[in-house]
């Protein structure tokens, strides 16, 4: 039962991270395409990382799982929010 | 069953990473080029991981992803940003098409006819059977630290050598990227994290997929993202200390191995009983200069004043013998 | 079916041919310089496909061991290749 649980959770996790590529591949504008691939990347391994915590027995490595999903969505909105900064002042000519 | 589902994952793996290696050479776009070439090296990271080899993979994600990439990306900055380069003749084309062709087949055949002879001796059974002498329990830091610890030597060597040239030849580049406030923020929480976990890296080398490169090039990004996050800022560091840091890994493995020729005989022949304290002390001076060298190789050169370091030392001497001939 | 060796270390190969190819035709120093990186790649890659012993035993720790001495060798190259290129840069600037 558990096992179905954590395979159903794997493939969501699968169809968001398929779905945040194509809209990197199909979006129009750099800010689109990092919206999609952002939000669409932290659920993806969300569910992933679910998907693992429910296979795995020990729960030191759980916890260790859920740390490195927090620190994937914090590198994930940094550099999503500089690669917007710089196209942001590239439009408007700062530099 | 299962060994289709693997065999399929394979295939995927394995053509994901042709054509991530097509795009990176043939791409007409420089930055295009070494993203892909950062992905590439993520991409060998969880093959290296499929493979069985989770020391690689670490080490791959870090060093041949994080701290190449990072290299890199501060190199192209003020490059051309498309490929603009005569192209080759049709003839030249040709020739290389072909040399490179049959270097591949050639290549293949030998690989085929290695893989199928199975009466080649394997070090690896000889590395189980000395595993329990050689102070630690992970077979490729025994490898790396204790039965091939010369090569570790000269691979400190080549890494030194590599940082003097970089430090000879230029100047530190000029850093002219203008930071932001969520960077520096979280800057305050990841370098921390960064430290502890390169420290983490280090101490379970011995027993568990680490090691000393990893934990050294983790300490060099996090190095990286202070000098991103703060790029104006400039630290005045002690130069002396800066210069012992490079060194002190390929001393401290020099004495170790010349201490161990004068009392077992043989160049880095380590005590069994000594052997984890040794390789220990090896690895953590190694990881200093590991995590030096690659920042100093990042920051493109030699900080402000670092050629005139033994002249000002020179200038002082001079004067105080001076003052004190003539006083 | 093949065997998990040779399909990754015939994807070494390959991936060693493509980088050679693309290093004999770029004639700029950052393209081929990657170029050189994807051949170290093809070679790792060979190197650890024979390492590996099938999905119960543990892998051969020599030629993983190798790889990893050619990882960091690999980056120092890179980086001396690239302050090597910035200096000839500013020389030609001159």
């Amino acid at each position: 039962m558990i096992d179905i649980l954590a395979v159903l959770a794997i493939f969501c996790g699968l169809f968001f991270f398929l779905s945040g590529s194509i809209g990197l591949l199909r979006l129009p504008d750099i800010f689109s395409r990092l919206h999609a691939l952002a939000k669409a990347d932290n659920v993806g391994l969300a569910f992933i990382a679910l998907g693992v915590i429910m296979l795995e027995p020990e729960i030191l490595n759980n916890i260790k799982i859920v740390i490195i999903w927090l620190l994937v969505m914090a590198a994930s909105a940094l550099s999503s929010h500089l690669i917007a900064r710089y196209t942001l002042r590239g439009r408007r000519g700062d530099d | 069953m299962i060994e289709i589902l693997w065999f399929v994952f394979d295939i995927a793996l394995v053509s994901l990473l042709l054509a991530l290696g097509w795009a990176t050479c043939a791409t007409q776009d420089i930055k295009r080029a070494v993203t892909l070439f950062i992905a590439l090296g993520l991409l060998l990271a969880i093959i290296w991981a499929r493979l069985k080899a989770p020391d690689l993979a670490l080490a791959e994600a870090v060093i041949g992803a994080g701290i190449s990439g990072a290299l890199l990306l501060s190199a192209i900055k003020d490059y051309p940003s498309s490929i603009t380069e005569t192209p080759r003749t049709p003839v030249m084309k040709g020739l290389i098409n072909v040399f490179t062709l049959s270097s591949v087949i050639l290549m293949s055949w030998a690989v085929w006819h290695g893989l199928g002879m199975s009466d080649g001796i394997r070090l690896s059974e000889q590395v189980v059977a000395q595993l329990p002498d050689s102070g630690v329990s992970n077979p490729v830091t025994a490898v790396l630290l204790n039965f091939r610890a010369y090569d570790t030597l000269l691979e400190l060597a080549v890494v030194l050598t590599a940082v003097l040239t970089a430090l000879t030849l230029n100047d530190r580049r000029r850093s002219d990227v203008v930071s932001s406030p969520l960077l520096q923020g979280m800057t305050h929480w990841l370098v921390p994290l960064l430290v502890v976990t390169s420290g983490y890296l280090l101490w379970v080398g011995a027993h568990a997929p680490g090691g000393a490169f990893q934990a050294g090039a983790m300490l060099a990004a996090a190095m990286i993202l202070l000098q991103l996050a703060y790029p104006s800022k400039r630290v005045e560091l002690n130069l002396y200390l800066l210069r012992m840091l490079l060194v002190i890994g390929i001393l401290t493995f020099v004495l170790v191995g010349l201490w161990m020729l004068l009392r077992n005989g043989a160049l880095l022949a380590y005590d069994p009983a000594w052997a984890g304290m040794l390789i220990l002390i090896i690895e953590f001076m190694a990881t200093l200069s590991i995590a030096t060298a690659l920042t100093l190789a990042y920051l493109g050169g030699r900080p402000a004043g670092w050629e005139t370091v033994w002249e000002e030392g020179a200038q002082n001497k001079r004067t105080v013998s001076q003052h004190g001939g003539t006083a | 079916m093949i065997s998990t060796q040779l399909l990754y270390a015939l994807a070494g190969i390959g991936l060693f041919g493509i980088g050679l190819r693309a290093t004999l035709l770029h004639q700029m120093l950052i393209p081929r310089l990657l170029a050189l990186n994807v051949c170290g790649a093809g070679v790792f890659l060979i190197f650890i496909a024979i390492a590996y012993a099938g999905a119960e035993s543990v892998a051969d720790p020599v030629p993983q061991a190798l790889v990893l001495t050619g990882i960091v060798v690999a980056v120092s190259a890179t980086a001396m290749a690239l302050a090597l290129g910035r200096r000839l840069e500013a020389l030609n600037d001159e």
